[in-house]
């Protein structure tokens, strides 16, 4: 099938204070299909935020995409006007943040904030608006849905909350959502609540999304394929279920170690370290030629420095940035 | 063996207004008891609400509790009188969750680290510089962090300088109110293997408050997980999360992601 989005060679440079320019993305490519859910694993200084803000053109003023391509049902989001794009933000492409508390108008009913959503793009008719906005709320509060949309943002939980933030991003029928850490300043019980959400909004709208997290754990059960990001390079990207349960990049490995096993402990009492990757992600003096972990790797060869990595396949559905593989 | 820190039916309550503008009160604590001994981790579980983070503030005597007693080294510390309470409060510590908040913004690392010592006003200006070195060292970080902003710091190096100050005074006793919660999983790890690495060297007791199930597994050796202010199940971590007995517990231990979780229903094309 087409993909709903392609991403081509996609490189973003932030300019700093001083001058300098600072490599954010270098060469992201990657397609996203109808109602698949792409699970986009990264952390801080990876690109994650970046390459959701350049999807949509939302970078901040220093951020420039200086290359690729962005195909939007065939459409280079790239190259279109700044209208276009106001009509596709919000609309055919919509957007989860992290902060419900943050996102929604302090003063305004639940209700009224999708109402608008629907209105900006082109809903029109009062009764009409009044209508589907109830429509949205039965589909995202099953139980309370007209409480809730008569409910002022202070009213709500924070699950609530961010339930009528995706009650927005799914007003105008998209096909895609992009996901930035939507669930991180959740507990986990109501973490859990809100992927069922969005994996039941995936069956009944057929909607595709991009799910940014930190969490690897996050993505099992729940993102069809998951693209691994480091130092604004795909390192890894396959089906989720595969890449979660035998990772191939060594970054991937290690950040899944990190991860405390689960809740058994190690069962006698004293407890082990967890095998931490030694050094920090730093964004700034990412090296120039090379992989971009070869600082941090414990798997490190002598081509690791001299030449950057390309993706190869492992297998059909599989790609891994790394000498390792070579043959 | 005597307890470090024992806390007998601990009540907080909050006067509060509802929508109709009557008082009401929020029982944010409601009789919580339980004891941690020295050199060991405390894991306090429960969902957003449960309490938790108003518990840390009462051990840090930050909070005066509505009655009950918070006994430590033996001694009642809620019976005692403010400049009684000074002696105490350097010796139980609170982390919390974002550093970038409880770091003052404008003071380089060195005289982050130093103000503890300042107002203290126990040693020479000489010697709280050395301290100050020495502690950057005890968390992994390098002399010349000493000069840097905490604005100029990643969320890792910004933790471990909050630790760092929350050692200058040499407490008892650390209380992290979701001190691992805002940082990466990598990050985590290194701070969680710090922790422990103090505790095996200075002895250090922990009361680690957290959502994260799996990672009070990794860390402590007694649990109590609450709800509504209550304690509803305590016991020693590995029982307590292999068999709990509560409805609450296990839903909880239910919502922990798993990296071999199985495909969520419904299930996909």
């Amino acid at each position: 099938m087409a993909s709903v989005l392609e991403v081509r060679d996609l490189h973003v440079t932030y300019r700093s204070r001083e001058g300098g320019q600072r490599a954010a993305l270098a060469g992201v490519s990657f397609d996203l299909a109808p109602g698949e859910i792409l699970g986009v694993l990264g952390e801080s200084g990876s690109g994650k935020s970046t390459l959701a803000a350049a999807l949509v053109r939302l970078l901040p003023a220093n951020g420039r995409i200086t290359r690729g391509a962005v195909l939007f049902e065939e459409k280079d989001l790239l190259q279109a006007e700044p209208e276009e794009l106001r009509e596709i933000r919000g609309g055919r492409i919509s957007l989860i943040f992290q902060e419900p508390s943050l996102a929604l108008h302090p003063t305004m009913r639940a209700g009224q904030q999708v109402y608008q959503v629907l209105a900006a793009h082109g809903t029109t008719g009062k009764s009409v608006l009044r209508e589907k906005t109830q429509q949205i709320f039965a589909m995202v509060f099953p139980e309370e849905g007209e409480r809730i949309a008569r409910s002022y943002p202070h009213e709500l939980s924070g699950g609530q909350r961010q339930r009528v933030l995706i009650a927005q991003a799914v007003a105008c029928e998209p096909s895609v959502i992009l996901a930035d850490e939507p669930t991180a300043s959740l507990d986990p019980t109501t973490q859990m609540e809100m992927l069922g959400v969005l994996r039941t909004l995936r069956e009944k709208l057929g909607v595709a999304m991009i799910f940014i997290t930190h969490n690897p754990a996050l993505l099992a059960g729940f993102a069809d394929r998951v693209l691994v990001l480091y130092g604004g390079r795909v390192v890894e990207l396959g089906p989720a279920a595969e890449v979660l349960r035998e990772p191939r990049h060594p970054y991937t490995k290690a950040l899944f170690q990190c991860v405390p096993a689960g809740l058994e402990g190690n069962g006698n009492g004293r407890k082990a370290r967890l095998p931490a990757i030694a050094g920090e992600a730093s964004v700034s003096d990412l090296p120039m030629n090379g992989c971009a972990f070869e600082p941090r790797c414990g798997e490190r060869m002598e081509v690791c420095r001299e030449r950057e990595p390309t993706l190869l396949g492992v297998n059909e559905w599989h790609t891994v940035s790394c000498f390792k593989y070579e043959r | 063996m005597q307890p470090l820190i024992k806390v007998e039916k601990l009540v907080k309550r909050y006067a509060r207004r509802n929508r109709g503008g009557a008082q009401e009160e929020l029982r944010a604590l409601d009789g919580v008891s339980f004891e941690v001994f020295a050199g060991t981790t405390l894991a306090v579980v429960g969902e957003s609400g449960s309490g938790k983070s108003t518990l840390a503030l009462c051990l840090a005597c930050l909070e005066e509790p509505t009655s009950g007693s918070i006994w430590f080294k033996g001694r009642d510390i809620l019976k005692f009188a403010e400049k009684e309470r000074r002696d105490i409060r350097p010796q139980i510590q609170l982390i919390f969750q974002d550093p970038a908040n409880s770091l003052n913004p404008r003071w380089k690392a060195l005289e982050i680290l130093i103000e503890p010592l300042v107002l203290q006003g126990r040693i020479s200006r000489e010697e709280m510089k050395q301290r100050a070195y020495s502690l950057l060292g005890r968390v992994g970080l390098s002399a010349e962090t000493a000069e840097r902003l905490p604005g100029e710091l990643s969320g890792g190096q910004r933790q471990r300088l909050a630790i760092a100050r929350a050692l200058a005074l040499e407490p008892k006793v650390l209380v992290l109110d979701e001190a691992l919660s805002a940082l990466d999983c990598s990050v985590q790890a290194q701070i969680a293997n710090l922790l422990m690495e103090l505790q095996g060297a200075l002895g250090m007791t922990y009361v680690f408050i957290t959502h994260d199930l799996a990672m009070a597994a990794h860390l402590a050796d007694e649990i109590v997980v609450m709800n509504g202010g209550r304690i509803v199940e305590q016991g020693r971590v590995e029982r307590v999360l292999r068999e709990p007995r509560e409805e609450i517990t296990r839903r909880l231990v239910a919502a922990v992601p798993r990296m071999t979780r199985a495909p969520m229903a419904p299930t996909g094309r």
